[in-house]
């Protein structure tokens, strides 16, 4: 069919109703967001009013000895206690503060540093995105987890040190997402009408090219965050991610795991809430990847 | 196509003259921001075997749309809301998918504007020309394979054994359009759309194109819709002209009474865009003077030996086919692409070869305007942005007197402040255009490099961005290096013309003396090549350069 002379697909239009302002149009696009989209909304908001909340809502400290290891559920202790006599239910909301704000401030990271050496790739190429991509390429030869678990165990297990390096790990991902998109971008003729004009490369960095690539990323945040989120519990589940006595939900499922053997569900409770937190990121990155990569339903 | 279809089809057999398509009262309707819109208002058409029909109007006429309703098609987001399609006795409309699938390819072809874009790069030509033959079961694979071939030669395709087993990248623009006009003849279809097919060519491959089209249509008797925005291509194609705007038909007749007697006012300002012209006048000294450039893009060398001189002031025009090195010139001048030999000199002063080494004083007094004004504006920046960050960076202006500078850049281009908190996706091409221009105005540069600014635009709008640029150019005293492909839009914008092909410069001048006889070859070519409003001037060209008329 007669085809557009520039190929512009790749870039989303900007929003056609602008005039409005961005909260109310935010908002309309949420009122006719799909029932997923909502679900996944509500569940997230939950997590994080119980992530901020924690203290207020908890009713128990996160490391306080209330009573005897293993107390069933009901009575004081709604989820019962764990193997050292702590408040499950405490532990759970704690957790979620830990588990979360750790995965996030990962995978902020993890998006500076791939966001920013993906845009310079793309906008300088030559051999500085040769060295960049060469790197990049070395280290997703090796498998996360492993090299994570390598690294762990030669700088000690910290927090500092978790996030750093799983940080490093997943920004090869986000830096060769930032590359490709910000490729497309590069090449149009208003990068280049910026370039005459003088512009420096940080300008043409932040200005011209992250606003046109920007729906991607963020669609890339969401996932990633569950990725980074996966492999913190499951880092803390081999026992080398957040350290004992603070609560987290991967750590939680081992130290509980042996309840399993007796048909107690409680070691699931934790893993639950990794899943439905997943779930949830997952139904809110495909709303948005629809609504921005101009995708509609086939009919 | 079941087999007894196929014997109604030579059973009665069809006498050139009878009624082939009859649409009528034609209502489609487009859907944007959620909402459905009228993009074809109450159109109605007839097309007799063997006549070609013309479809002229700007882009957003609805020509292509009712090209494609012609074959009872709506594209995605499109409905067709009233109306009827008749195509040789059958309701198109009422027949259903199925149906209308054994009709397209078979009965109904369609040759879509970019070739390239529409064919496969990953198959061999000749696999998807026989492809609607062999999938129909019209013709075993070889039959349709020699068909093909034999096609293929009447389209002065060269080579045309072998030609098919090349893949869409090995070929010229100008082959592929006739490889996809030979897949739209292969099941020697009833009727033919045609929409645009020549309009990303240049006119020298155009020529081509079109005297294989026209002659093929001929042979066969075959019915065709010819679309397009070019007034002087359909005149040569088409036996009935229609005019269409903002989907509604604005005028109909036979092409040879329409450009000599045009009735509404609409097609008379069609008419009359051709005739803008600029008087020449010679320049003084000058401001930029290229000394025999060499340019290459790795080993491959692009530019030989290029020298051109722009008089403060005065526009000179670049012209050539795509691939001449037209805009690689533009890049070495602009310092994007360092040369490789050779000097430029700028007022007086040597130019440094890349961007990096040029200070920003230097930058601000060379500027740019592109092709594409979709491209050449940040979607996420709004028209206030765009323009006020190159007087803040340059100027150095900021709060009231930056805003005063914008108005003033608008003013100059006949926009208004109601465009300050746009974004370029609410502006219409033409807009977008003046904003390019607005920016480049903005930090008052000495030469602007216009590199085909008007041959994205629909014409009437191309001749409003010429009108401005010339009368920026006696308000401002800027010069212009005005590359294009279009002779048109040389005689009205140009001074002095040079002409480039293969990356050297074949004849250079005032406009004066290159338009006048004696022509050197190639531009000899290059002019007769572009297609003039007379219904007989491709037969009489193509009789001149001794092509037969008769393969």
């Amino acid at each position: 069919m007669s085809v557009e002379p520039a190929d512009l697909s790749t870039i989303p239009s900007a929003p056609a109703r602008a005039h409005g302002g961005l909260l109310p149009a935010a908002w309309h696009a949420l009122k006719r967001a799909p029932p997923t989209a909502w679900f996944g909304i509500i569940v997230i908001s939950i997590y994080i009013l119980v992530a901020l909340l924690a203290p207020l809502i908890a009713p128990y400290g996160e490391a306080e000895i209330v009573s005897g290891a293993y107390e069933p559920w009901g009575g004081d202790y709604l989820l019962g206690t764990d193997q050292l006599g702590r408040d499950l239910l405490s532990r759970l909301i704690y957790g979620a503060r830990n588990t979360i704000g750790i995965a996030v401030m990962t995978t902020a990271l993890s998006f500076t540093i791939g966001g920013l050496l993906g845009l310079l790739a793309a906008i300088l190429g030559g051999w500085t995105d040769q060295l960049l991509a060469r790197a990049v390429d070395i280290l997703m030869a090796i498998p996360q987890l492993i090299f994570a678990l390598m690294l762990l165990s030669i700088f000690g297990s910290s927090v500092t040190n978790l996030i750093l390096i799983i940080a490093v790990l997943d920004s090869t991902r986000v830096f060769r997402l930032t590359r490709a998109v910000a490729m497309n971008v590069v090449v149009l003729d208003f990068v280049e009408a910026a370039r005459l004009q003088g512009e420096k490369l940080g300008w043409i960095m932040t200005r011209e090219i992250l606003p046109n690539i920007l729906p991607p990323l963020v669609a890339e945040f969401g996932l990633r965050f569950c990725f980074v989120f996966l492999t913190i519990a499951a880092l803390s589940f081999l026992g080398l991610g957040i350290q004992p006595p603070t609560a987290d939900w991967g750590s939680m499922v081992r130290e509980n795991a042996t309840l399993i053997n007796y048909g107690d569900v409680t070691p699931l409770l934790p893993a639950g809430a990794i899943a439905l937190l997943t779930v949830a990121v997952n139904f809110v990155v495909d709303w948005f990847l629809h609504k921005t990569s101009g995708l509609r339903d086939e009919r | 196509m079941s087999v007894s279809e196929r014997t109604d089809r030579t059973g009665p057999s069809p006498r050139a003259g009878d009624t082939l398509l009859e649409v009528k009262d034609l209502c489609i309707e487009g859907q944007s921001d959620e909402r459905w819109q009228p993009i074809v208002k109450n159109v109605g058409l007839t097309l007799r075997r063997g006549e070609v029909l013309g479809l002229i109007g700007e882009s957003g006429a609805g020509k292509s749309t009712i090209g494609l309703a012609a074959m009872g098609y709506a594209r995605p987001g499109c409905r067709i809301t009233a109306g009827s399609i008749r195509f040789d006795g059958m309701d198109l409309l009422a027949i259903g998918e199925a149906k209308r699938r054994e009709i397209w390819g078979t009965r109904i072809a369609y040759v879509a504007q970019s070739a390239a874009a529409s064919f496969n790069p990953a198959h061999k030509l000749i696999d998807q020309c026989v492809e609607s033959s062999v999938g129909h079961r019209l013709s075993g694979e070889d039959e349709a394979k020699r068909t093909t071939v034999d096609l293929f030669r009447r389209l002065r395709l060269p080579d045309a054994e072998n030609f098919g087993y090349r893949y869409p990248h090995q070929v010229s623009g100008g082959q592929l359009q006739r490889a996809m006009t030979a897949m739209a003849m292969a099941c020697r279809p009833d009727l033919i759309i045609f929409d645009e097919p020549t309009t990303a060519l240049d006119v020298t491959t155009q020529i081509e194109v079109l005297a294989a089209i026209k002659n093929l249509v001929r042979q066969f008797q075959t019915a065709a819709i010819y679309i397009s925005h070019d007034l002087a291509v359909v005149a040569q194609m088409a036996d009935r002209v229609m005019v269409l705007r903002y989907g509604e038909l604005v005028e109909e007749a036979t092409t040879r009474e329409m450009l000599s007697n045009p009735q509404q006012a609409y097609t008379k300002s069609l008419w009359a865009v051709r005739s803008l012209r600029k008087e020449e006048e010679p320049g003084h000294d000058q401001i930029l003077r290229v000394d025999a450039v060499d340019a290459a893009y790795g080993v491959l060398k692009v530019l030989h030996g290029v020298s051109i001189q722009v008089p403060r002031g005065r526009t000179v025009a670049v012209v050539g086919e795509s691939g001449s090195g037209k805009s690689t010139l533009a890049r070495v001048i602009t310092g994007l692409l360092p040369p490789v030999a050779g000097s430029i000199v700028f007022d007086g002063k040597p130019l440094a070869r890349g961007l990096k080494e040029r200070g920003k004083k230097l930058l601000q007094r060379i500027q740019m305007i592109y092709q594409m004004p979709d491209t050449a504006l940040n979607p996420r920046r709004r028209v206030r942005d765009i323009l006020g960050r190159p007087i803040e960076l340059h100027l150095g202006l900021t709060g009231a007197a930056r805003h005063q500078r914008i108005l003033e850049l608008l003013e100059m281009t006949e926009l208004d402040e109601r465009f300050l908190e746009r974004f370029p996706s609410e502006l219409s091409g033409g807009q977008k255009q003046r904003v390019c221009i607005a920016r480049a105005l903005a930090i008052n540069p000495e030469l602007i490099i216009c590199d085909e600014v008007t041959s994205a635009l629909d014409q009437l709008v191309a001749e409003e961005i010429l009108k401005l640029l010339l009368r920026l150019q006696k308000e401002l005293g800027v010069s212009y290096l005005y590359i294009t492909h279009d002779l048109a839009t040389v005689k009205a914008i140009a001074d002095e013309i040079v002409v480039m092909h293969q990356g050297r410069v074949v004849q250079s001048g005032s406009k004066s003396q290159v338009l006048t006889p004696p022509h050197h070859a190639y531009t000899e070519l290059l002019l007769s090549s572009v297609p003039e409003m007379d219904p007989d001037w491709l037969d009489s060209l193509l009789a001149r350069r001794g092509f037969a008329a008769a393969t």
